[in-house]
């Protein structure tokens, strides 16, 4: 495998990463504690939208993210074609 | 069916059935017995490890501690599953492309050093005594309470059952039994949640009956125990007790211990790809996800149920409260336990359920003839319990109680497994004896793992603390050791063996000093545990956040200031960072 193409697919790798775990925190440390209050003020359902990302929201979103991860990880490994078998 | 013969039945059945899986996948070989010949399916190993997982703190405990945290409880339902989203997306997929059986063999190979896997081999062995401990307690109180024998013979009970399949089975007999008691251990869980979120609120998903309305009563589930609760003295259900900084500082030593813990991680070396160890982190933590988001609902319906039934009346009214000698007979059953108890303060012979260490309460209580709080309700006791407070058939309650020892169970079969690894494989056969035979060493993890039941089996009979204390200590320990050095080690080439050993012994140290000057862990704590006196305010639950930024600091600095590591772990580091390569299921 050539370097600069190996460079690239860490790169994307880590690029994917990044996003995704923005996302991680922005769901658990954003909206279930720093904004938890403001959004506590806004009625889901009959839960405080805050409260509601701590204890639910949250874990549905990391659930997602880890799914966003693998797919679109396999996609990186056949497009830079580092795929097993 | 008497309750009684119907919980014998339940366990019984469940466990003929791990013990014949068991038996029927016993392991034939060293990589058999370690990692299940890296041949496990994703679905299967995702369902093993969240039964790995989820252990007596998460089926018994968690529930119960969000139930009187309210929203100080969601550190525990994100920590505990935000962690999956760090070890899939930073670990799993490349320890899977390392291709060894443990996580100090990886400590080892990567910082090119026998001191940085014997400190490796230290956390992880204290790490895992100490989880395993809180387990083996949490089989003996099920046992105690279900079976109705003191403590000391349902923990032998239990060690007996943990050896016979952690030690015959080995990692591949493990992960099929696990598969039996995750099933066992969720299906007990949801089903008496689904029986009381249709009883109070008419909607069967627990998940989505904890916001609705109370039948017939016209208001939110929520709104009313954030009222009730208040009522009584206590903070808001949804408002909690923890400061910002707190509740931040414990989510994420939570988060970070998660993707640090030893049985967890090894998890990810038993599938057969790379592509497997991602989806693998993608099905445990789906199943994981199903007890934790009912979890909160379980909590917040427990409150309620148990201060209706202590508090049947109207707050403040002298006829309000229970009369004790009408109590209902789950409230006998768990006072000969201990674990639930009342005291007639002011001589009425009802029971006050309040919170009477807020002074802003105290002149309302004195109103209404209160002289302080006369029920003291065990945490631990309320999954159990909530049930038979809910009048639920005895099937239900027999069940709970075979899902609470499925889960305890699994979890120690687990850790015991990573402890004797590390014994045998790690310390024998790295550092002492690296000519052993696979025989042999096989043997050794034995003998390892039956030494190490009897000492987890001691230790949950004399617990040195609290399990939340204990637990606390484990995930600390884990965040502030473990899981930095081995991120590092993959997203970086520069840090070397002096910045590794460095940083994990700047993590260990500040973070065990910091619990155990506040906790008191084998001594006499020396600070006041209170949030004046904690450093940033932050708790000894949550200063392994503090611990792990000290270990990345420590080891970046450490490792700026000395040599790059060799060209061989350079190219190592290349290596694990691509997935194709990876050594096949059945070649090494």
């Amino acid at each position: 495998m050539e370097e600069s193409q190996r460079k690239a697919y860490w790169q994307a790798n880590i690029k994917l990463v990044l996003m995704l775990l923005a996302v991680w925190f922005v769901v658990s440390y954003g909206f279930g504690i720093l904004f938890k209050e403001a959004l506590d003020a806004i009625d889901l359902f009959g839960f405080k939208l805050g409260f509601w990302w701590a204890q639910q929201g949250s874990i549905y979103v990391f659930l997602l993210l880890i799914a966003v991860y693998a797919w679109q990880m396999n996609r990186l490994d056949r497009q830079f074609d580092v795929h097993e078998d | 069916m008497t309750l009684q013969t119907m919980t014998y039945l339940a366990v019984g059945l469940s466990f003929a059935l791990y013990i014949g899986i068991a038996i029927w996948s016993r392991a034939g070989s060293t990589r058999d017995f370690y990692v299940a010949g890296k041949g496990v399916h994703p679905v299967a190993n995702g369902m093993a490890t969240a039964a790995d997982w989820m252990s007596a703190a998460s089926f018994i405990s968690m529930a119960g501690l969000i139930a009187f945290l309210g929203y100080g409880g969601s550190v525990y339902l994100m920590g505990w599953t935000g962690g999956y989203v760090l070890l899939a997306l930073l670990l799993a997929p490349y320890l899977r492309k390392f291709g060894k059986f443990t996580v100090p063999e990886f400590i080892g190979e990567r910082y090119y050093s026998k001191a940085a896997t014997i400190v490796a081999v230290i956390c992880l062995i204290f790490i895992s005594f100490t989880y395993v401990a809180g387990q083996m307690r949490g089989v003996g109180i099920v046992f105690s309470r279900f079976l109705e024998v003191d403590i000391l013979t349902g923990l032998l009970i239990g060690m007996g059952i943990v050896f016979f399949y952690a030690v015959l089975g080995g990692m591949k007999g493990i992960t099929y039994t696990q598969v039996a008691q995750y099933c066992v251990l969720i299906f007990a869980y949801t089903v008496p949640a689904v029986f009381i979120s249709l009883q109070m609120t008419g909607n069967p998903i627990p998940q989505l009956a904890f916001g609705s309305e109370l039948t017939g009563e016209g208001v939110a589930l929520l709104v009313k125990l954030d009222q009730v609760v208040q009522e009584l003295g206590f903070n808001a259900y949804t408002l909690g007790n923890k400061s910002t900084i707190d509740i931040f500082a414990i989510t994420l030593a939570l988060m970070v211990g998660t993707a640090g813990l030893p049985h967890v991680i090894v998890r990810f070396f038993t599938v057969p790809k790379v592509r497997d160890a991602r989806r693998s982190a993608f099905w445990a933590l789906g199943f994981i996800a199903l007890l934790y988001t009912v979890a909160p609902a379980v909590g917040s319906m427990a409150r309620l149920n148990l201060i209706d039934t202590v508090q049947p009346g109207e707050i403040g009214a002298p006829e309000a409260n229970l009369v004790y000698e009408e109590r209902p007979q789950w409230f006998k059953t768990w006072e000969k336990t201990g674990l639930l108890s009342f005291e007639d303060k002011n001589g009425d012979g009802r029971i006050q359920y309040y919170n009477d260490a807020n002074p802003d309460f105290t002149a309302t209580a004195e109103s209404y003839g209160w002289q302080g709080n006369e029920l003291s309700v065990d945490r631990d006791i309320m999954v159990l319990a909530n049930p038979e407070i809910a009048n639920l058939p005895n099937w239900v309650i027999a069940l709970v109680a075979a899902g609470g020892i499925a889960a305890a169970l699994s979890t120690a079969a687990g850790l015991l497994l990573v402890i004797s690894a590390s014994v045998s494989h790690d310390l024998c056969k790295g550092m002492i004896a690296p000519n052993l035979t696979d025989k042999s060493e096989l043997m050794i993890g034995r003998i390892a793992a039956g030494v190490a039941v009897c000492i987890a089996g001691y230790l949950g009979y004399n617990p040195p603390g609290f399990v939340s204390q204990v637990v606390a200590f484990a995930f600390g320990l884990a965040a502030a050791s473990l899981f930095p050095v081995i991120l590092m080690g993959i997203f970086s080439k520069r840090i070397n063996r002096e910045g590794a050993i460095s940083g994990m012994i700047t993590g260990l140290v500040f973070t065990a000093g910091y619990i155990i000057y506040f906790k008191g862990v084998f001594i006499d704590p020396i600070g006041i545990n209170t949030a004046e006196h904690w450093l940033f305010g932050i708790s000894p639950e949550g200063i392994g956040a503090v611990g792990m930024a000290l270990n990345f600091t420590a080891a970046t600095v450490v490792s700026r200031v000395t040599s790059a590591p060799p060209e061989a772990v350079q190219a190592l580091v290349e290596d694990i960072r691509v997935p194709r390569g990876a050594a096949a299921a059945t070649a090494h």
